[in-house]
């Protein structure tokens, strides 16, 4: 296993190296922040001051030559637009993003796996149909829409929830998160929900389709044969059987959710790194981009080894070596 | 999902109990629609950071609403001898750490502000020329190469660090606080960049004092967010409401909205200096010589606009007509000038008249994002356009790309060929636009920055270098007002419309609207 998680480290330096190459000369192309940072009334010394002061005045082999020599330091560059180390203002906003996509991912496991399970035990129940077709809706309606809508429903209609921000946060087992609060718990329960009612959909259809096969597999009609009793046949036998695609699924949608929960961090002004990320765009902060991608793209390696690690856990026929790099 | 929405709402009841208790009278929340960078003031010279920063800091000079000065931390100034400005320091003001204000630390943020690292837009243009001298405690001498009448203006833009707390003090020292030590009515109280800034009461505070014990501030950026923030109590005012919402606000009976005209102007800006210009084609597609350059064609494109529709059907009547670089309350402006008549035939016949008859293609160029309704204006616009026979199409570009190109993007030199855009003076005064967008490109004076269309007309550069070395009031005004009207006479540029900024408050607040765009505490008042 040794062996196996460090071959898959190795290929994640490549794919780090690749991808900061296109990133730094892709940005580089759109064009430099500097017209849009300066102040309008600066005359043109103050412009090529500030281009000097960026180091944008250096050819773009030499920038990235720059940006790599630092990177090997564990120094991703200044952002241009807050003068503070890139990794820095990252970090700073990555725990408000992370426990934005626990509680997504909770809320999807909670709600999807029992309603998806129910589902396909009871493929022909009318609370079945009902449920899938819900499944559907939660598919198909953009999350900035719905956002808009939780926002509209729940803190401007009815009041009852905040309709943007994080809140107080607490410390608790050596971790700060605004989970441990009542505020902060109120202030996450419609970001959440927002990113969590696609995940939801997805976990359910999953679940469903799942239990819908092994239900007709021989070792569930063997376990009842036996005589086994029917919470276990599906508490045990059949769950654990349906859990792999799920926790794939699951692992690699943490990963978009951490990565990309832009838009609805976005609407609910959420400090996290999806905001902090599209800002950088908009404004060309190259050094956030590129260190933003570098630990998003580490980020996704570790997610697949730890998928593949609890596969094997899941199911012991599942062997982690040549076969599965 | 039954079960999800009633968890979901047992939730959401505590919580919204635990909020009521919570609530102080004392505390204020705004929501702006864009966030500062740091709480270094000397950091980047742009408007989200000066506008927050200043109610920890403060300046010698400050403006009031419509931007004329009043004293700041200087009682009062005036001019020695021509090159030398004398400025009287206001008396028994302290620092938030107790220490007395005096001239050494002015003689300090002149120090400081020009040399702050990694700044991405420094105030080196504020500061540059300028030297201090302490005179007393409560005196300094500001000293210039040439007359500097304006200098009391720049100096409104400068806010003073203290140089106890700032004197090697970095831009991370001030963002965690421990150097955002100011004279201002509020305190530093947090600062987490992408959540909120807080601000705590200041009680040793020299004039008026702080309304609240803690006012915060929240970087709400999608305008729906930040109205629907408002309506359901969680900010008590919002800046920059989207335009789209204005008329459904103004029923909303838990809100007041607080409306002024801005000092900015939304204009077209044309390619001047090529011969052929490379967004301008004959409709058959051949090249022609750039039309740009015949007065007749600026006057015709002028006629061609209907200002008054942009006015009432794409700005929703948040904005006013314009006729020169500046709304008729700022300084220097002309006071004859009205804004072009909207006149079909009468931009047909001056096309005609230029050799144009069947008129031309053209693109136009703008941001998308930056300014109010800017995409919806420049499709109206090119329909207009269209109307009069200058076949227009438009491509609207991400801002940081756009204005990239629109100043240097050929080369070092303007890209394209008639462009939308916008223009605040930040002085307030017609010197702050003229020089940067109409004077002749020249590095070594600091003249035409902003001159994306390279107008150049010798004789509006005399009068404006006239004017900004007059340095009594109502001779440069006179001076100033003559080169608009030269400006606008010749078409340099063509002025479509002055925003207006729009505020919303909770009922019982109220924001006054301040022409620079700066969302303050100290401008809210109860009723």
């Amino acid at each position: 296993m040794t062996a196996f998680i460090l071959r898959r480290l190795m290929q994640s330096v490549g794919v780090v190296l690749a991808m900061s190459l296109i990133v730094f000369f892709g940005v580089h192309v759109v064009g430099d922040p500097v017209y849009l940072l300066i102040n309008p009334q600066a005359d043109q010394k103050d412009i090529e001051a500030a281009i000097r002061a960026l180091g944008l005045d250096r050819p773009i082999w030499e920038q990235y030559w720059h940006f790599l020599t630092g990177a090997l330091r564990g120094d991703l560059g200044r952002s241009f637009i807050f003068g503070e180390p890139a990794l820095k203002v990252i970090l700073q906003r990555m725990p408000a993003t992370i426990e934005l996509a626990v509680a997504a991912v909770m809320m999807a496991v909670v709600f999807g796996i029992p309603l998806g399970l129910y589902a396909g035990l009871k493929p022909n129940s009318p609370i079945s149909k009902t449920i899938m077709a819900g499944s559907i809706v939660g598919f198909s309606l953009p999350t900035f829409w719905v956002g808009l809508v939780l926002i509209m429903v729940f803190a401007v209609m009815l009041g009852w929830l905040p309709s943007n921000g994080r809140g107080q946060t607490a410390t608790y087992l050596g971790l700060t998160s605004s989970l441990f609060t009542r505020d902060g718990l109120a202030h996450i329960l419609l970001p959440a929900l927002n990113l969590a009612l696609l995940k939801i959909s997805l976990v359910i259809r999953l679940t469903r389709a799942g239990t819908a096969e092994a239900l007709h597999q021989d070792y569930i009609k063997f376990a009842r044969a036996k005589g086994i009793a029917e919470s276990r046949v599906i508490g045990v036998h059949l769950l654990k059987n349906i859990l792999i695609p799920v926790v794939t699924v699951l692992g690699l949608e943490f990963g978009n959710l951490v990565a990309f929960s832009v838009v609805t961090e976005t609407i609910f002004s959420w400090p996290g790194m999806g905001k902090l990320l599209i800002q950088a765009i908009q404004s060309l902060d190259r050094p956030i981009i590129v260190a933003y991608l570098i630990l998003i793209v580490l980020m996704f390696v570790v997610i697949n080894l730890v998928v593949d690690v609890l596969y094997s856990l899941l199911d012991p026929r599942v062997r982690l070596g040549e076969g599965s790099a | 999902m039954v079960r999800k929405w009633l968890i979901g709402s047992g939730i959401a009841v505590c919580a919204s109990l635990l909020a009521v208790a919570t609530v102080a009278a004392e505390d204020l929340k705004i929501g702006l629609s864009a966030e500062p960078s740091a709480m270094d003031p000397h950091f980047h010279n742009l408007t989200p950071n000066n506008a927050i920063l200043s109610h920890i800091f403060e300046r010698l000079v400050e403006t009031d609403v419509v931007g004329k000065l009043v004293p700041g931390l200087a009682l009062s100034w005036k001019v020695l001898d021509g090159n030398i400005w004398e400025f009287k320091l206001r008396p028994n003001v302290k620092w938030h750490d107790g220490s007395p204000f005096t001239a050494d630390d002015v003689a300090f943020t002149f120090e400081r502000a020009p040399n702050v690292p990694n700044s991405p837009s420094s105030f080196a243009s504020a500061i540059k020329g300028k030297t201090v001298k302490k005179v007393d405690d409560l005196t300094v001498h500001i000293a210039t190469a040439a007359p500097a009448p304006l200098l009391p203006t720049e100096l409104t833009n400068v806010l003073i660090v203290s140089r106890k707390s700032g004197d090697g003090a970095k831009t991370e020292e001030y963002n965690s606080g421990k150097a955002a030590i100011g004279t201002g009515a509020y305190k530093f109280g947090a600062f987490v960049p992408g959540d909120r800034i807080e601000m705590l009461r200041n009680a040793e505070y020299w004039g008026a004092k702080a309304a609240y014990d803690k006012v915060t501030f929240k970087p709400i950026k999608a305008g729906p967010a930040r109205v629907a923030a408002l309506l359901a109590g969680d900010v008590d005012i919002i800046d920059d409401v989207p335009t789209a919402d204005i008329e459904r606000l103004k029923k909303e009976p838990k809100v007041a909205l607080s409306q002024g005209v801005s000092n900015r102007v939304i204009y077209f800006h044309m390619d001047q200096f090529r011969d052929e210009t490379p967004f301008i084609k004959a409709k058959d597609g051949s090249a022609i010589k750039n039309p740009l350059r015949d007065k007749r064609v600026r006057l015709a494109i002028s006629k061609a606009i209907n200002r008054d529709a942009i006015v009432s059907r794409v700005m929703e009547g948040v904005a006013l007509p314009a006729s020169q670089f500046l709304a008729d309350q700022f300084f220097g402006v002309s006071k004859k000038l009205k804004p072009v008549a909207y006149d079909l035939d009468g931009a047909k016949k001056l096309l005609a008249e230029a050799g144009f008859p069947n008129g031309f293609k053209m693109t136009l160029h703008g941001p998308n994002g930056r300014y109010t309704n800017d995409v919806k204006i420049a499709e109206a616009v090119a329909q207009m356009l269209t109307r009069a026979g200058i076949e227009t199409s438009i491509e609207t570009l991400p801002p940081a790309v756009f204005f990239n190109r629109a100043s240097a993007g050929a080369g070092g030199q303007p890209e394209f060929s008639f462009i939308l855009v916008g223009w605040s003076s930040d002085t307030s005064e017609t010197s702050g636009s003229l020089k940067p967008l109409v004077g002749t490109f020249d590095k070594d004076k600091g003249f035409g920055t902003a001159n994306r269309g390279r107008y150049s007309n010798p004789g509006l550069d005399k009068l404006v270098t006239e004017a900004l070395a007059t340095v009594d009031d109502g001779k440069r005004g006179e001076l100033l007002a003559q080169a608009v009207e030269l400006a606008i006479d010749d078409v340099a540029i063509i002025p479509s419309h002055y925003p207006v900024n729009t505020w919303a408050a909770k009922k019982g607040l109220k924001i006054a609207a301040r022409s620079n765009e700066y969302t303050l505490v100290t401008s809210v008042t109860k009723d």
